[in-house]
């Protein structure tokens, strides 16, 4: 997905430069053997072009007599030697990045998702889904190109302009005095055309960031478009965007494509005018001998011709490097992302009750669960899992100043059903957001079992309590790993078993392959009602004490509801229940039912003792049957 | 394939045209540079004349200098060029999508349009300035060089008559081995993706089954097979340069060894071997370019083949049999032995449906998920064509009528609606581009959306982001209904428009409905019983068929389908 291609800024380049390489420096026999490959093959590169200059001395010297075929033939044996070096010297030094390249780009990418399914929720609720893939795409990939091309890149060429100079020198001071001049000239108008660049490059991924997102929302929202016939307005809109950005376009590829034409031709210039004063010096003799001379010239001029090549390609690297380090920042923003803190300590344990409710801990499943309670002094003290849960006057707001929840108190004893109804943006779901701990509240208002939540470590929290959200999601995979996923030691028994129970066993068994099925990106070849039939399946295999059923019958029709209801039932015998729904008729047969506004609870009994209350709950009944 | 784009370039011709004619000339002239390296050398230094040197040096300095000034000027036209093709490409496929009938868009998937016009439109602009810029230059680059190296020495040319064939068959046997590894690498990638993908979309399952370490995990996986398919790939690309560096370096070697003798014998002068060896790389590098050139055209002809997908759809419904002139003159719809099926197989989602709604009524449909409910309706402003049979609206049918005249006439407030960017007002006046505030208001009173607009700090002023983020589901439905109403409808269809809203409300949209717009004829699919209890008619669906037609009273009474769903919905009430 290349459409949420983040803003180019770089904050503080040299920490992320240095972050950078701490993950190559864990493969850093890799990389030093790559560095010297990278050093041995520019010395041999150098090393060739100044042997050619000592052939044609040779070639002369050999043809006025003054050498003899025998050094011309050891000359081009050394040459040939050199250029071996150079071969076995490049390979390897390609041969060990890519490990090194691959496995920093593993080691990332792990860690950025270690990390992120360490990250709270409210952190994904604040960003969209295409904002955070998109630091394992686009960011990613630039960073590989970074780590891959750019680096090396660029200790390349600082080498090579570096190792040249220092030939030139060695072969003529004359002339590189001369060099110095043109290099400088050559430096300052990469530096010029570089920052131009970088600013409209920087311009344009805005540009690019921009169309499109317009893309993406008149796409996705195409066929409402058509409804309204609104095709006109909406290309219109589009030409506008489209135009900003080819324009930001084309002056950052001005800038981007003119620096090897610029970078070339200064090289020629240089060529010429190096010719012109070196013959100059070699008429004169300040070259040596005459055949020197023209070696030596010639090798010089080889030179200062190649030497724009290294500094041009460092150069072409810059937007890339731009990229890479904002990229990059991002990667480690998520990285950096406070991760779901968890300071609780009461633990859950399998248990074997006896008959005086005495409790022991047990290695192996019996069916009953204990929170194990360990003390400041060293004791330790077990409680029955029950599924009691309290909320004492909790208040709950997202951001400051929006209060979702004002003072909501409730009890559900274990095995009660309470049901949560009201409008939707009343808090219903918020209620659940921080009892499984999704969202934290202050201590000691929220207690399951007695036990402040905050004390009980979130992996055993949110083990004990199932939950059937309303937007169902399924995994790749197959529908029986799908069913287990709450359970991975379900054995198939208790799998078929948990797929009768929420009726879904039927259309499984009408799909091609049954239970071994394998379900595309979230369930797409399911219909929603089926998905939300195999998200109740999983749920009855994870067998937990305390269900919360978000919405859960939504999308399924109240026919199809009704069918499923007695395995709903069944599921929720002896469990301690949530329901939150806006269709009043999942409700009615709920131990209690909450009426919930505005954050509030404004009644509270149920089915019967509401409609005699003739309350908000009676109206929203009555709403319903209001023959309208 | 490729013409059909071509003709994108449009009014970017010339800028492209120019770009490569001056590429042209900018090879020329720094092929023309070695060349009077030589003369430096032999005429020059070599018979010992300064004012050759400086005559030939001069010479060479105007080259460069032109050469610079062309190659700056061809490399701006060329990003004109490709900068602009691309926008024109865009425009063009963002253009026809717009065009596209719901069958259109069904069949592509708004996920892969998407990609269509944003990472594919950038590979074939990418491509396409690497044409007009390389795919002139190497070639030429190739040819001059060629003819210079022989012109000077025609027998020390026969080494690249050599060497070219074997570093091409190498690059040739890299690519094929190569490329199929990379594809494979591709697919890992995509693999690994949606994991992350599906993580981010199912954030609260897994924390709320505690399998963070069992997804770690599998990403891991995804993880280390990506990276065994990239070294795999990578490390048969990691032959090319050593090979082309051999392919140089053996050309050199043997260009100084014969040269050299050539020299000694003096059949060869020593300026026409040094400039002999600017051409080795010059020759080998345009080879790699082109080689460069021939891998970007493979990997875009797979983006090209995409985009010319999107052109070459045509839209299946047109106003081909309309009459421009004909408006629809009353809200009466008919339903004529109508069968229906989305991929237009005869595996048909509707069966010979047959009912008549007068205009002014109002009409229920119910039916279980699946049931084909929403299908039924979306042929009424014909969002598709029906395969058999015949529908009429305002008694005419509906082809005859232009699609904007039908759609203007009749309003479908869709089950998966969408806000766009931009202010409530704005989002509003889709509806009707001319309505007055007080127009705007009264819709919304209707749809019950007044209220919440007003509580906001800037009321229909409100700013709502993509996808309309800021307002709460029930909100959208009810700001999508006045939406639709604006466009003073003479048929309105609710698709289970008001899932999210409250029974109460739900109730006072359709009393607003029922008083308000009096004559509008309504149809409302619905999940609720008593959404539909009072409507003129209702339509019980069942797989595809109409079971049963009729008022509440009748169905309840005659109707097994209707009774079911009605005692679900009342089970545990007096």
């Amino acid at each position: 997905m290349a459409n949420h291609a983040g803003p180019v800024k770089v904050q503080n380049p040299a920490k992320t430069l240095l972050r950078i390489f701490s993950y190559i420096g864990k493969y850093k026999g890799s990389a030093i053997f790559a560095l010297v490959g990278l050093i041995l093959s520019i010395a041999a590169n150098v090393a060739g072009t100044f042997y050619i200059k000592i052939i044609l001395e040779l070639v002369i010297n050999v043809r006025e007599g003054l050498a003899t075929s025998a050094d011309l033939i050891q000359a081009i044996g050394s040459l040939i030697g050199i250029y071996a070096v150079g071969i076995v010297a490049v390979f390897t030094q390609e041969r060990l990045m890519i490990n090194v390249v691959t496995g920093v780009m593993r080691s990332i990418r792990d860690e950025m998702f270690e990390k992120m399914e360490r990250l709270p929720v409210k952190y994904f609720d604040t960003r969209t889904h295409g904002e955070i893939m998109s630091r394992y795409t686009n960011d990613t990939e630039a960073l590989r190109q970074f780590v891959a091309s750019a680096i090396p890149q660029l200790f390349s060429s600082c080498i090579t302009v570096v190792a040249m100079f220092t030939m030139m020198v060695i072969l003529s001071w004359q002339l590189s005095l001369f060099v110095v001049g043109m290099l400088a000239l050559m430096l300052i108008s990469v530096g010029r055309i570089a920052k131009k660049s970088g600013s409209y490059f920087i311009k344009q991924q805005a540009a690019i960031g921009k169309v499109n997102g317009y893309i993406e929302e008149y796409i996705e929202g195409q066929k409402v478009t058509k409804v309204f016939c609104h095709e006109k307005k909406v290309k219109e809109g589009f030409a506008g965007l489209n135009e900003e950005l080819c324009n930001n376009a084309t002056a950052a590829n001005a800038y981007a494509n003119s620096l090897m034409p610029i970078m070339g031709n200064l090289s020629y210039l240089l060529y010429a005018s190096v010719a012109i004063i070196g013959s100059y010096l070699v008429l004169n003799g300040a070259l040596g001998s005459y055949a020197a001379g023209i070696a030596t010239l010639i090798a010089f001029m080889q030179y200062s011709r190649q030497l724009s090549s290294p500094i041009g390609q460092a150069a072409q690297q810059f937007n890339g490097i731009l990229l890479a380090l904002a990229g990059a920042e991002r990667i480690f923003d998520l990285m950096d992302a406070e991760p779901e803190k968890d300071e609780g300590y009461v633990t859950l344990v399998n248990a074997i009750i006896d008959e005086e409710g005495n409790i022991t801990e047990s290695e192996k499943p019996t069916g009953r669960w204990a929170w194990k309670h360990p003390h400041k002094d060293g004791t330790l003290t077990y409680t029955e899992l029950k599924g009691d849960i309290r909320f004492e006057s909790v208040t709950f707001s997202y951001e400051e100043n929006k209060t979702v929840l004002k003072d909501i108190s409730l009890y559900a004893h274990p095995g009660q059903k309470i049901a949560l109804v009201g409008s939707t943006g009343a808090g219903k779901t918020t209620i659940t957001n921080l009892l499984t701990r999704f969202y934290d509240v202050p201590d000691g208002k929220i207690r399951y079992d007695g036990i402040n939540i905050n004390k009980i470590k979130k992996d055993d929290l949110r083990s004990s309590l199932g939950m059937v959200l309303q937007d169902t999601h399924l995994f790749t995979g197959t529908v029986k790993e799908n069913i287990r996923y709450g359970r991975p030691d379900a054995t198939d028994e208790e799998v078929y078993e948990a797929a009768r129970l929420a009726n879904a066993d039927f259309f499984i068994s009408h799909l091609p392959e049954g239970y071994d099925t394998v379900l595309t990106a979230d369930g797409a070849n399911l219909s929603q009602g089926q998905r939300q039939l195999l998200a109740i399946a999983r749920v009855a295999a994870a067998d937990p004490p305390v269900l919360i059923l978000d919405e859960a019958t939504s999308s399924i029709d109240t026919r199809t509801e009704w069918l499923i209801q007695k395995g709903m039932d069944r599921l929720m015998q002896g469990r301690t229940v949530f329901i939150i729904a806006h269709r009043l008729s999942t409700v009615r047969n709920a131990d209690a039912i909450l009426v919930i506004e505005n954050g509030e609870i404004i009644e509270r009994g149920n089915h019967e003792s509401l409609i005699n209350q003739k309350g908000r709950y009676y109206q929203l009944n009555m709403g319903m049957f209001e023959l309208s | 394939m490729i013409k059909k784009l071509a003709s994108s370039v449009g009014e970017y011709k010339r800028p492209s045209a120019l770009a490569a004619l001056f590429v042209a000339i900018e090879v020329a002239l720094e092929v023309a540079i070695p060349y009077l390296m030589s003369f430096i050398v032999d005429e020059g230094i070599s018979k010992n004349n300064i004012r050759n040197v400086i005559i030939f040096g001069c010479v060479m300095i105007a080259c460069a200098a032109l050469s610079l000034f062309f190659g700056v000027l061809s490399a701006r036209l060329a990003a004109k060029g490709s900068a602009g093709f691309a926008k024109n490409i865009r425009a063009r496929v963002f253009g026809k999508v717009q065009d596209f009938s719901f069958y259109n868009v069904d069949k592509f998937s708004t996920g892969s349009l998407i990609t269509r016009l944003t990472t594919d439109v950038n590979f074939v602009q990418f491509a396409y300035m690497l044409v007009i810029r390389v795919a002139v230059r190497a070639p030429l680059m190739l040819t001059v060089s060629i003819i210079m190296a022989f012109t000077l020495n025609a027998k020390l040319a026969v080494i690249f008559v050599a060497a070219i064939p074997i570093l091409a068959i190498a690059m040739i046997i890299l690519i094929k081995f190569g490329f199929p590894l990379f594809e494979k690498m591709f697919k890992k990638f995509d693999e690994m993706n949606s994991k992350v993908q599906e993580n981010l979309i199912a954030i609260r399952v897994v924390k709320s089954f505690v399998r963070e370490n069992h997804e770690t995990e599998e990403f891991r996986k995804a993880s280390a097979a990506v990276q065994r398919a990239q070294l795999k790939a990578e490390k048969v690309v990691v032959f090319g340069l050593p090979l082309f560096m051999f392919c140089i370096y053996a050309c050199l070697l043997a260009i100084l060894w014969f040269g050299g003798n050539l020299v000694i014998s003096r059949t060869m002068t020593e300026g026409q071997l040094s400039s002999f060896i600017g051409y080795v790389q010059q020759i080998l590098m345009s080879l790699m370019l082109i080689g460069m050139i021939l891998i970007n055209l493979v990997i875009s002809k797979a983006s090209i083949k995409r985009i010319v997908e999107v052109l070459d759809e045509a839209p299946d419904i047109s106003d081909e049999h309309a009459d421009p002139s004909l408006k629809v003159a009353e809200g009466s719809v008919e339903f004529k032995d109508v069968c229906f099926s989305y991929n237009k197989s005869d595996n048909y989602v509707l069966n010979d449906i047959n009912f008549k709604i007068n205009a002014g009524e109002t009409v229920g449909i119910i039916g279980g998920t699946g049931s084909a409910k929403t299908s039924l309706v979306q042929l009424i402003p014909r969002l598709y064509d029906v395969q058999k049979g015949e529908i009429l609206v305002g008694g005419k049918p509906v082809d005859k009528y232009t699609l904007r005249n039908l759609r203007d006439a009749v309003a479908v407030v869709l089950q998966k609606n969408v806000l766009f960017s931009g202010t409530i007002k704005e989002n509003l006046k889709w509806g009707d581009e001319n309505a007055s505030d007080e127009e705007i208001a009264e819709a919304c009173r209707i749809a019950q959306a007044d209220a919440f607009i007003r509580s906001f700090p800037d009321g229909y002023d409100t700013y709502l982001g993509q996808g309309g983020v800021n307002v709460s589901g029930g909100q959208k439905q009810r700001l999508c209904i006045a939406r639709a109403l604006l466009k003073r409808p003479k048929i309105m269809i609710l698709d289970d428009s008001t899932s999210a809203v409250d029974t109460a409300t739900d109730a006072k949209i359709r009393e607003g409905l029922r008083t308000k717009l009096k004559g509008m004829t309504v149809i409302i699919i619905a999940q609720r019983i008593n959404t539909v209890k009072e409507a003129d008619k209702i339509i019980v669906m069942n797989d595809g068929r109409i079971d049963a037609i009729g008022r509440h009273e009748e169905l309840l009474a005659t109707n097994t389908i209707y009774r079911e769903v009605y005692e679900s919905q009342q089970k545990g009430v007096e």
